[in-house]
């Protein structure tokens, strides 16, 4: 406590006294704050403002009534007691987890035999490869649609693809049924990830020297053993940054999973982020929904310090 | 599996004798059948649109019976939502351009000292927020200003992605400017502001570029800002049309695809037309920092 003051105290006297050029120099300084200025208030206001505005309604009653009374009673806990005693609450967090771990396994996997199959030269390959982003730069919810359609049960492409096997007698209820939804989901949400996984990959295959190939091939490591020893771990740290980013990416996915089922057939799809919607702008219950989304930050921020340490280097730059 | 790793044929990056690259015909028929499947979607998205009657009935293979029936009645349903969305996601871009290309400037060249970290770890930071969070309490924010429902509110808040994103990119790009060209600036008189303007953003065209492309996409394709901050159908961007199409009209499916289609446009011609901007915008904004 003592410190604190006594810093605080002499830290007036550390400023360099104005010299000649000091005018010049002021101004040079102003310049260079006004070129930064403006995107640190945005940066403020759209995502500093909502993060501590969420935490603070976390712990209000903030519903329709409080846009007409501007009262926000303060409630607690209350509204934390609510969402997690909420009879779903256990099935989102759930899903959540198997969503974000099933969207991950798969994009990254396909995402990287893809990238290790384009890193082989052929013709086209730079065509095709750019090709494939296509399902990753169309809107989100245009992708949604068509899945919708795809995945129909009686009409659907899939199902009919499946009709025309021999001996299977399958006729899946993709959208509508509480077992599969989820499958639906992820499997939908691994096609859109697939493209960024792969082009990130790639980049990450790019950088690999060839001189390692020569060298590896020279003690027999070709093929299989030339990945496990050489690509693998050469590609680790693109691999983490990928795993990081996809999975703070995936835990706050909303538009799939609204446009392909809106959170249903009976919550089996829903998540934490696609609960704290439908708490705040179905319900409108904002506290509730609010409490959700902090407990999303909760999670999210877990993995943020770990994408951060790894991104420490960039940091001190 | 058995050959993950490719046998030596590549000559390496920039040497002169460059080794033109093997034909290898069976990798490009591998290659266009896993285009096949991913892009099996977008086929279909096209098909159905293209077909005269959308219903609940299963859709042909291939549109033989073309139609553009599910064309003129998008356009006519939803056309003034693509205009919504297109004036939203260009002045997502302007903005996005504004507040960002000199903070990247800033960041790349000005001795910012412990600023820029602060920064930096900011927009790291921002990429946790979950857009649920934002629009949460955007929307009591933006009742209380009379943003809901407004261009401006949309432009600002979809600007969220794109201006995070832009900082990064174009701070990469900025960095590797040499200080030497921007001294020279200096010495011969110019400040900051001339030196950034004649010098700095003539050199980072490419950058400016990338950055625009993907500010516009981002706000173009974003769903969840469209859905919580507009409560009428005056003021709506495509992303929510389509959102709505889908839950009121499921049984025609054209209108609905052909919808999708159109909404698609912008990335397809980006792709076709700005192919080598947006392989750079995808690895430059996500990793390399």
């Amino acid at each position: 406590m003592a410190d604190v003051a006594t810093s605080r105290a002499t830290s007036p006297s550390a400023l360099a006294p104005a010299g000649r050029g000091a005018g010049h120099k002021l101004r040079t300084r102003l310049v260079e704050v006004a070129f930064i200025v403006p995107a640190v208030v945005y940066l403020v206001l759209f995502f500093g403002y909502p993060v501590v505005k969420n935490v603070v309604m976390g712990f209000q009653e903030y519903t329709t009534k409080t846009f007409y009374t501007g009262e926000a009673p303060w409630v607690g806990l209350e509204n934390y007691r609510h969402v997690l005693g909420d009879a779903i609450f256990d099935r989102t967090l759930l899903n959540t987890l198997l969503f974000t771990a099933g969207s991950i396994v798969g994009q990254f996997v396909l995402g990287l035999a893809i990238a290790l199959f384009f890193h082989k030269k052929f013709a086209l390959s730079g065509v095709l490869r750019s090709l494939i982003l296509l399902p990753w730069l169309i809107p989100m919810i245009a992708g949604t649609a068509v899945w919708r359609w795809i995945l129909d049960t009686d009409n659907g492409a899939l199902n009919r693809i499946l009709g025309a096997v021999p001996f299977l007698d399958a006729h899946p209820n993709w959208l509508t049924s509480t077992s599969l939804a989820l499958v639906a989901v992820i499997g939908v949400n691994i096609w859109l990830g697939i493209p960024f996984n792969m082009t990130i990959l790639y980049g990450g295959l790019q950088e690999i020297p060839e001189e390692l190939y020569e060298a590896g091939a020279l003690d027999g490591a070709t093929g299989w053993r030339a990945f496990r020893h050489i690509t693998w771990p050469m590609l680790r740290p693109v691999v983490t940054v990928v795993l990081v980013l996809g999975v703070v990416y995936t835990l706050k996915v909303l538009d799939v999973i609204l446009g392909l089922t809106n959170g249903g057939p009976a919550n089996s799809t829903q998540t934490i982020s696609t609960f704290s919607y439908d708490m705040s702008f179905r319900q409108f219950d904002f506290g509730a929904g609010a409490a959700l989304g902090n407990i999303l930050i909760v999670i999210s921020l877990v993995f943020a310090v770990v994408y951060l340490r790894l991104n420490r280097k960039a940091v001190d730059e | 599996m058995s050959a993950m790793v490719p046998t030596r044929t590549r000559a390496p990056e920039g040497s002169p004798a460059k080794v033109k690259a093997p034909r290898r015909p069976v990798y490009t028929v591998i290659g266009i059948v896993i285009l096949a499947f991913m892009l099996f979607p977008l086929y279909w998205m096209i098909n159905v649109s293209l077909q005269p009657a959308g219903n609940a009935v299963a859709t042909p293979w291939l549109p033989f019976d073309l139609s553009l029936r599910g064309y003129t009645t998008a356009i006519s349903e939803q056309g003034r939502n693509l205009v919504t969305s297109l004036l939203i996601s260009l002045g997502s871009v302007v903005f996005s351009l504004l507040i960002a290309t000199p903070a990247a400037y800033a960041m790349a060249h000005f001795k910012l000292g412990r600023w820029a970290t602060v920064v930096l770890f900011g927009i790291l930071i921002t990429q946790m927020v979950p857009g649920i969070v934002v629009a949460n309490a955007l929307y009591s924010a933006y009742s209380d200003l009379g943003l809901l429902n407004t261009l401006g509110g949309l432009i600002l808040a979809d600007s969220a992605a794109g201006i995070p994103f832009s900082i990064i990119l174009m701070r990469a790009f900025m960095g590797s400017i040499p200080a030497s060209i921007v001294e020279a600036a200096y010495v011969d008189g110019a400040g900051h502001v001339r030196a950034f303007f004649s010098i700095v953003l003539p050199m980072s065209r490419n950058a400016l570029i990338t950055a625009g492309l993907f500010t516009f996409l981002f706000a173009w394709g974003d769903f969840l800002f469209a859905l919580t901050l507009t409560t009428t159908a005056d003021l709506r961007p495509i992303t929510l049309g389509l959102y709505t199409y889908v839950g009121s009209f499921v049984a025609d499916w054209s209108p609905i695809m052909a919808t999708a289609v159109l909404s698609s446009l912008p990335a397809i011609a980006l792709l076709v037309l700005a192919q080598r901007y947006v392989a750079a915008g995808v690895t430059g904004g996500a990793v390399k920092s």
